[in-house]
Formats: structure tokens, sequence, C-alpha cells
């Protein structure tokens, strides 16, 4: 199990790093096998740093980060169980070496001694797990595949590890409809093989098509969490029902009215209240923080 | 598209079907087998008074001979060679030390990269000359490898900080983090990964480099802070316009070393160019 406590990150800005700035305060989860966990917000809201702070690409201002009780040390061996897939697939691939560099270095890295006729067997094996013809990417430069081709060649390269959990950070937003679909389901596919994902994205309906549990993020706190259908079936916190409010439907037109969200000033000390089993809901200061603007 | 190149020599395929490297190489190639061997084909001292002076080109003199009677194509072999090695040590010299600290820099930011960034700017500010003017007056060695030295010693600032940038924006991409997330060590993702990005800028910052050290050591030259012994297509071009070689027509002293300058640097930019196409996979022409 994968479990975060009381993670913080303040960044220091301005000239001289005189001031801060609290990118995450205070977020603890967890995530276990065979799970899927939505890490939901708007952009600024802290969650692709919580992602990073998981992978240890950042290190955390505070709290911990714990694999099956033994605190994280980025490295390695905490590579070889946890791996990322991120936003932009174009931006991961070095643009001057093919695409075949991302697994090499899986290989050199980790398995040096494995014979080239087995590898190239394990990367048939893995490329078949995310439905890629190994002919149609092997070989290529990044400028030459499309973006759902190498994003689903990232997650195989993940897989060519012992791999049990994966951050995935908004991976289909550079996606079209049809790949968006696709990724998810492979994800979904993976998760029922016992991978504990976390999902992080902006957008709601993903989030409620695959996860299990989700986590509401705003302004770097968790605003509410708990299992899917009850935070998306009975959201308490004024944030989160604003949020749900404003995804718009594939079969309503704007009507000129729609509701916007709109924040009042930094975010004010809370604590989490457990409004019904598992389904935790901050209690705010000023509850009417946010409001409807028409 | 011709045929589907060799999974191994893709880079040897592509260069040698690229125009603009192969036309850098021609004029290249020739011109450092000159300086390498040129040397051995002329006995004695090129400075030695041999012929007639100020005789233009003839048969006896391929380049013709200076005011004072010096073979002038003697002078240019060996003076090429020293051109190349000052370009080399110097430019060379610069070049790595501006690697070095841009990449250390870049990659690392914050405290690592104010003190190399305060380094870099006190040394850019150094008034080079004044401080070779001491040296030589304590030291008093004159030698073309302590010129090299003393030229990448002053000259590496302006690449480290073009580096340190580039380094910069390379090292927030996302296959940066990748690497990382595949347990590759820093110096191997700085070597392996951001360098092969900027590998035309590197090799671009070199030829730069190369070309100042021989500009900046023909200056020298001409001040007498060069080596005190030996010629140097820079000491030549000196003298020629010492002597008022233009203004008495003797073209021929001046425009070789002007020419084999002007050749050596512009055939390292064609072959720059070249090698860009070679590798950068999105700019060649297929």
């Amino acid at each position: 199990m994968l479990r975060l406590d009381g993670i913080t990150k303040i960044y220091k800005v301005g000239a001289f790093g005189g001031r801060t700035m609290t990118a995450v305060d205070d977020v603890s989860f967890d995530l276990r096998p065979g799970e899927v966990v939505s890490l939901i917000g708007e952009s600024g809201s802290g969650k692709t740093t919580i992602g990073r702070m998981i992978l240890g690409l950042t290190s955390p201002s505070g709290g911990s980060i714990t694999l099956d009780g033994a605190r994280v040390t980025p490295g390695k061996a905490y590579y070889r169980h946890v791996q990322g897939v991120f936003q932009d697939p174009f931006s991961c691939y070095n643009p001057v070496f093919k695409v075949d560099r991302v697994l090499q270095m899986i290989k050199n890295e980790y398995f040096p001694g494995v014979a080239a006729s087995e590898w190239e067997g394990r990367i048939t094996e893995s490329l078949k797990e995310v439905r890629l013809n190994p002919g149609q990417v092997l070989g290529k430069y990044p400028h030459q595949l499309s973006g759902g081709q190498l994003q689903r060649l990232l997650i195989a390269r993940a897989l060519l590890l012992d791999l049990r959990f994966l951050v995935a950070d908004e991976i289909t937003s550079m996606l079209d409809a049809s790949t968006r679909i696709d990724v998810l389901n492979l994800l979904a596919d993976l998760k029922s093989r016992g991978l504990g994902v976390l999902f992080v994205t902006h957008d709601l309906s993903l989030g409620n098509y695959i996860s299990e549990r989700a986590v509401v993020l705003y302004r770097g706190q968790v605003v509410e969490s708990g299992p899917t259908e009850m935070v998306f079936g009975n959201p308490l916190h004024p944030y989160t029902i604003k949020l749900l409010s404003s995804v718009p439907q594939l079969t309503t037109k704007w009507d000129g009215a729609s509701a916007t969200l709109r924040d009042d000033g930094p975010a004010a000390p809370s604590t989490l209240v457990e409004a019904e089993p598992g389904h935790l809901v901050r209690q705010d200061d000023a509850p009417t923080r946010l409001r409807s603007v028409s | 598209m011709t045929a589907v190149p060799a999974r191994r020599h893709e880079g040897l395929y592509f260069a040698i079907r690229n125009g603009k490297l192969l036309a850098g190489l021609v004029v290249l190639v020739p011109l450092i087998v000159l300086a390498v061997a040129g040397p051995m084909f002329v006995e004695g001292d090129p400075n030695a008074y041999v012929g007639i002076p100020a005789s233009s080109p003839s048969a006896e003199h391929w380049f013709g001979t200076t005011m004072f009677g010096q073979d002038i194509f003697a002078q240019f072999l060996y003076g090429m060679r020293v051109t190349f090695v000052v370009g080399l040590l110097g430019g060379g010299l610069a070049a790595i030390i501006g690697m070095v600290i841009g990449f250390t820099a870049g990659y690392r930011g914050g405290l690592v990269d104010e003190v190399l960034n305060m380094l870099t700017n006190i040394v850019l500010v150094l008034p080079a000359l004044a401080v070779l003017l001491i040296v030589n007056a304590y030291l008093g060695i004159r030698s073309v490898g302590v010129q090299a030295l003393f030229i990448g010693l002053t000259s590496w600032p302006w690449a480290a900080r073009a580096i340190r940038a580039q380094t910069f924006s390379l090292r927030s991409r996302d296959f940066v983090d990748l690497a990382r997330l595949s347990g590759v060590r820093t110096w191997k993702i700085i070597v392996r990964e951001i360098a092969p990005n900027m590998s035309s800028y590197l090799f671009m910052t070199f030829i730069l480099l190369f070309g100042g050290s021989i500009l900046i050591a023909a200056s020298l030259d001409f001040i007498g802070l060069g080596p005190s012994q030996g010629v140097s297509l820079g000491l030549m071009l000196n003298n020629a316009a010492r002597w008022s070689a233009l203004h008495l027509g003797m073209w021929w002293w001046f425009v070789p070393p002007g020419a084999g300058i002007t050749a050596i640097v512009g055939a390292l930019y064609v072959t720059n160019v070249g090698l860009d196409e070679v590798f950068n996979p999105k700019l060649r022409e297929l």
C-alpha cells in the first residue's frame, strides 16, 4: 500500500526566496493495489505536485510517503515498483533518439544481464498488453508516432518492470476521444490485475468512469474524498457541488447563466470530517467562500 | 525515400549523403593534412631569409616572399599548424570548461547555480589583456601552449552562460524525468539525454571558440604578447599590415594567411550546419 501522510509542499518564491507559496497543504490518502484513485482538481490545485512527490521527482517539505509501511527513498529499488506516465507524451521522448530508447533505458538499468532475444520477447509481450504492434512503433522517432501510440508505449515501458503502482498524471488530456477511451480501458485492465493507479485529472467524467475512490483537491487541500459514488452522487462540500454542476453535459447547451467558480482569499485552516463511512468532507470556517456568479 | 538505413550506421548513412557536411570536410581535411604534414616538406626555418625580398609568387617561392625575403609558403604551412594548435587547445579548453560549468549550473540549479553563475560573471568581466600583461611580466613564459591555455581560461564564460540557459529549459522536459524514473544517474542524464539535444549547438560553441581563439591569438601576437618564436597566421597578417603590404601591392603576403583563417573557420561553420542535419532527425531530408 502506498500511503501519503500529511504531505506538504512549500515553494520559496520572489527575490531571494523571501515569500513562500504553499502548493500542497497537509494531504493524506492511500493507494491500494487493484484500485484506481482519482485525484481531481483544477489547474494549480497541486495535483501534479502530489504526483511528482510520490515519484520522488519533487521532494516534499513535510509529511511522509510510505510504501508498505517503509518510508520511500526515491531510487532504483523504488522505481522498480512505482512508475509514472505524464501528460504530454511528445515531451516524454528525447526527440533526437528513437522511441526504443525508453525501453532500452529500462534494460540497461534494471536488466543488464538479460539476453537480447529474451528481452525482445518481453518487449513484444508488454507491447501486446497495451495493444501496440511492435512493427509499427519500434525503430521510429517520436515525431513519427501519434500521441496515443506514444502514451501506450510509455505504459508498456512501465510494465517491463515489476510494477505495483502507477501515477498517471493527466495521461489522457492530450489524446482524442477514441484513443482516450482505449487508454482508460487499458488502465482498468491493469487495475483488474492488481495494479494500483493514481489517476490525476481535471476531468470529472473520466474520474467517475474509472476510479473506485476520488480525492477532490482545491488550492492544495483535500476538500472531499471517499468512494467515487459517494463523492459524485452525494457531494457535500460547496466546491465539489459547484465543480460537478460545472461539467458541460452532452445534451445541454450554454444558456448564458451557468455557474462559474470564483474564489475569495486564501484557503482557511480546515479539518476533514467523516460525513458517512469513508466519505470525508472539509469543514470550512467560511463555508461560503465559494459562490456562484451569474 | 531511398533504401532503409542500417540500424547501427544510421548516423553515417545520413552523414555521407549530406552535401553541407561533405563540402565542409572537403575544405577542412586538406587544410588539416597540410598543417600536419606540410612543414615536413619545408626544410629550414620558415623565418629564414631565403629569397629576393618582396618577390611575387613564382615556381621557386609558390606564395612569393616577404619584404625581407622570407618564403611565405613555408610560413603559411608552419603558421597553419600553430593556428590549429592554438584553436584546438584554446577553443577545446574553453569549450570543456564552459560545458562542465554550464551543464552543472543548469541542471543542479539553486545554490550551485548561484555560485557558478557568479564565477562565470567574474571571469566574464575580467580584463583579459591586463591579466595577461601581469602574467607575462611575472612568469615570462611565451609559448604556443601557454598562449592557448590563457585564451582557454579566459574565453569560456559566455559559452557557460549559453549552455546553462539551454540546460535549464531542457531539464524541465519530461524525458529527463522519465530517465530519472528509470534510475539513470545524474551525469548520465546530462551526457546522454540533455547534451545530444544540443549537440550541434555544442559543436558550434566549439567552432566559435576555435575561431575566436585564432583571432585572439593573432591580436596577442600583434601587441608582442604572443610566442616569442615561430610563426602563426595571425602573426603573418600582422606583419603584412605592419609593413604596409596592402599599400605596396604585395597581396601575396596577406591573402594566404587571411584566406587560411577564413577557410578554416568557414569550413567549420558549414560542417556544423551539416552535422545539425545529421544529429537532428527532424531536419533530415528524406
